[in-house]
């Protein structure tokens, strides 16, 4: 007989239990579901169900004119919405061969930027709370919602911020966006701060971290893996700097890379890119500000967007990675085909392989580092 | 007659305490856990929030008892009252105050003064770990056997360096009546150093409150609940006053062992270098005794909290670990120490 056989739920065989972890249990991000061959407390085999988010957001787009099809890119990765909407936009202008104006590149970036330290806020939080450390979840939280309040003012809308159109950005920044962000930085370095001595150099914390699902950077690339996954393992691949849009070539920045590719390296990853988001905006803010104020926000696009027929590919660093958006075009005001690499996608695939033969503890650990957003896999 | 009269106020008076303790217990974990983490916490009901453990409790009350199709009645039923009943009786042996003479009669302010109060202590707080197992075993649920699972490993495992750091404290005073253990702590050694426990037990002190912490299934050895990975562990299929029992007889084990801790390395009702009961009436002495006891015990109670929040969880093999191969041993060590120089100094 097969020794690992698939799990299946309530047929528990010989010596092993499956237990059926998800879609609805509270270590389980949205609506994921795992079902696990367990002997006693270790893993024997892990098989990871998708699609219970299926909202079928790749043919709705088929559906939609291009402009009404943004909105539906917000519910992608809800954590941080404006890098979807943004790499969504930069696909169909690069269809159409629109120049995006340096001004709206410049808001584009601090406001993707401000998503990014808000998912990697998110993303700690709940590693900690899963992990059993409740308090930075809070400390971050916190900040997080001021960097909602900078998005409610900016266009009204917290989590699904519809950011941006074809062509360029719909409004400038606020007035008062400067000093919304010299308030803002010091709380957010406060909240990592804290969050780093609460968590970083905790005894129990290492050991529940560091070792736990490493992976090798040849494991990783061939998983396709991306974004702070991948730099995790050791990886420099960064597509601000690697293919740099919207201006991001100008901005000096490091990006951090990890040895092991564990649950530590992750964590430890994002830490750093939020300390490095914050240089880039405070750069961005330094160039936009050298704008003048009656630049252009938007390119020349006709109302009716009707972009040539052809195909495209356009990839940005989304905080979870490269996320990606394919768009086909007939010439009519809808497109013909919409399609999403989203960075979870991938980086799930390997989630059995990076968790069997670990503890039930580990599966928690594991899958909240990887910051798997069902909206963003299952679409 | 009157012996009967005040072992009845005693034990329902001090039955009442401890459970108004434990009442107040999840109003200041709530409200610890907002003060950490820059959060109001429940403020609306009554002042500062004060009636939110009531509101609770009426909830619990009123809501509807469910018994899973699939769970073994008996056992189910039986798992909640087998993990509060010894919770609540353990603080019998526990002092909360020296003595007080009424009416010309002394009365000391213990339920009772067992001459083996450790041992009693001991194997009663064990019971407690059916109450989980039997749960978390009747519910039929998987989460919950995981949770019943991990929490009788953990508590047997952690019962023996409790009982051997425990031991410690038997050399030094050489009895194992906890009144007897208080009356000793009095005055002080080497001229400068209260006569405490903590002081005379240093490493048997750590041992202690590691191991006791494991007992209560407080964070970061709260494995058998962690929300997280098993949702609530042994108590996911409870609800209602079922589910309250569990979560009370929590907060009721905080105390014991908190009365515990004071009584047996904090001088118990002793103030350092003062003795107070030389200055004043048998009967302010009493109710000052008993307000120095519950001072130092609310202490350790806030610490429950404060450590709470602010440490992640072990897994299961690293707290089988820090137990077997970092407590037991270390608590060996104390004893053989302990002995040696008791030996060479008596």
């Amino acid at each position: 007989m097969n020794q690992n056989p698939t799990p299946q739920t309530g047929h528990d065989t010989g010596d092993y239990v499956t237990v059926n972890i998800g879609p609805s249990h509270p270590a389980m991000h949205g609506t994921l579901r795992v079902v696990a061959l367990t002997d006693g407390e270790s893993l024997k085999k892990v098989d990871p169900e998708i699609g219970y988010l299926h909202r079928g957001v790749e043919k709705l787009g088929e559906s939609l004119t291009y402009h009404q099809f943004i909105p539906i890119t917000d519910r992608l990765n809800y954590c941080s919405a404006i890098p979807n909407n943004v790499s969504y936009e930069m696909a169909v202008e690069k269809l159409m061969g629109v120049e995006v104006p340096e001004k709206a590149q410049l808001i584009r970036v601090i406001m993707m930027e401000l998503a990014r330290i808000a998912d990697h806020q998110v993303c700690i939080g709940i590693l900690g709370v899963d992990l059993g450390a409740f308090t930075p979840f809070f400390y971050l939280i916190i900040q997080r919602e001021e960097i909602y309040e900078i998005f409610e003012w900016f266009n009204g809308a917290r989590l699904t911020n519809t950011f941006g159109r074809i062509g360029g950005v719909d409004a400038d920044l606020p007035d008062d966006f400067e000093q919304r962000w010299e308030e803002l930085k010091p709380n957010v370095r406060k909240a990592n701060d804290e969050t780093e001595k609460l968590l970083t150099h905790n005894r129990i914390w290492m050991d529940r971290t560091i070792g736990v699902s490493a992976f090798s950077a040849e494991d990783a690339l061939n998983w396709g893996f991306t974004g702070p996954c991948l730099r995790a393992c050791g990886v420099k691949r960064d597509l601000r700097i690697d293919e740099p849009y919207c201006m991001y070539d100008k901005f000096k920045f490091e990006v951090p890379v990890g040895k092991n590719g564990d649950v530590f390296d992750r964590y430890i990853v994002r830490m750093i890119e939020m300390e490095e988001s914050l240089k880039i905006i405070d750069q961005a803010y330094k160039l936009y500000k050298e704008m003048p104020a009656d630049a252009p926000l938007m390119a020349r696009v006709p109302k009716v967007i009707k972009p040539p027929a052809g195909e495209v590919y356009s990839a940005l660093e989304s905080p979870n990675g490269e996320l990606g958006f394919f768009v086909k075009s007939d010439g009519s005001a809808k497109p013909y085909r919409i399609r999403i690499r989203p960075p979870c996608f991938m980086i799930y695939q390997a989630f059995p392989e990076l968790v069997e033969g670990e503890l039930i503890a580990d599966l928690v650990a594991c899958l909240s580092s990887l910051n798997v957003i069902a909206g963003e896999l299952d679409r | 007659m009157d012996d009967w009269l005040i072992a009845i106020i005693k034990v329902v008076g001090i039955w009442v305490w401890v459970l108004l303790i434990a009442v107040v217990m999840t109003w200041v974990e709530r409200r610890g856990a907002a003060l950490i983490q820059d959060r109001p916490g429940p403020n609306r009901a009554g002042p500062f929030g004060l009636f939110q453990p009531l509101a609770d409790g009426i909830k619990l009350f009123t809501k509807e008892e469910i018994i899973p199709t699939n769970a073994q009645k008996l056992l189910y039923i039986m798992g909640p009252l087998l993990f509060s009943l010894p919770a609540f009786s353990a603080y019998a042996v526990v002092p909360f105050g020296d003595k007080i003479i009424l009416g010309g009669k002394e009365i000391i302010l213990q339920v009772s003064d067992v001459n083996v109060g450790f041992l009693y202590i001991l194997a009663i707080g064990s019971m407690g770990v059916y109450g989980v197992i039997l749960g978390g075993w009747g519910s039929n649920n998987k989460y919950s056997i995981l949770g019943g699972l991990r929490s009788t490993a953990q508590m047997v495992s952690y019962e023996v360096p409790l009982g051997l750091a425990l031991l410690g404290i038997v050399f030094v005073y050489g009895t194992f009546s906890l009144r007897d253990i208080s009356l000793a702590q009095q005055g002080t050694f080497l001229g400068f150093l209260p006569n405490w426990g903590i002081f005379k037990q240093p490493l048997g002190f750590i041992l202690f409150i590691v191991a006791a912490y494991a007992e209560a299934n407080r964070v970061p050895f709260d494995l058998p609940e962690a929300e997280s990975e098993i949702v609530s562990g042994y108590h996911t299929e409870y609800g209602s006053m079922r589910l309250g029992l569990y979560l009370f007889g929590e907060y009721v084990n905080l105390v014991t062992i908190s009365g515990i801790i004071v009584a047996l390395y904090f001088g118990s009702w002793h103030m350092p270098y003062i003795d107070l009961g030389a200055y004043l009436g048998p009967i302010s002495w009493g109710i000052v005794s008993f307000c120095i006891f519950f001072l130092k015990v609310s202490f350790f109670l806030w610490m429950f909290v404060w450590v709470r929040w602010t440490l992640p969880r072990f897994r299961y093999d690293q707290v089988m670990g820090l137990g077997w191969r970092g407590l037991i041993p270390l608590a060996l060590f104390n004893i053989f120490i302990t002995a040696l120089f008791i030996q060479l100094t008596v």
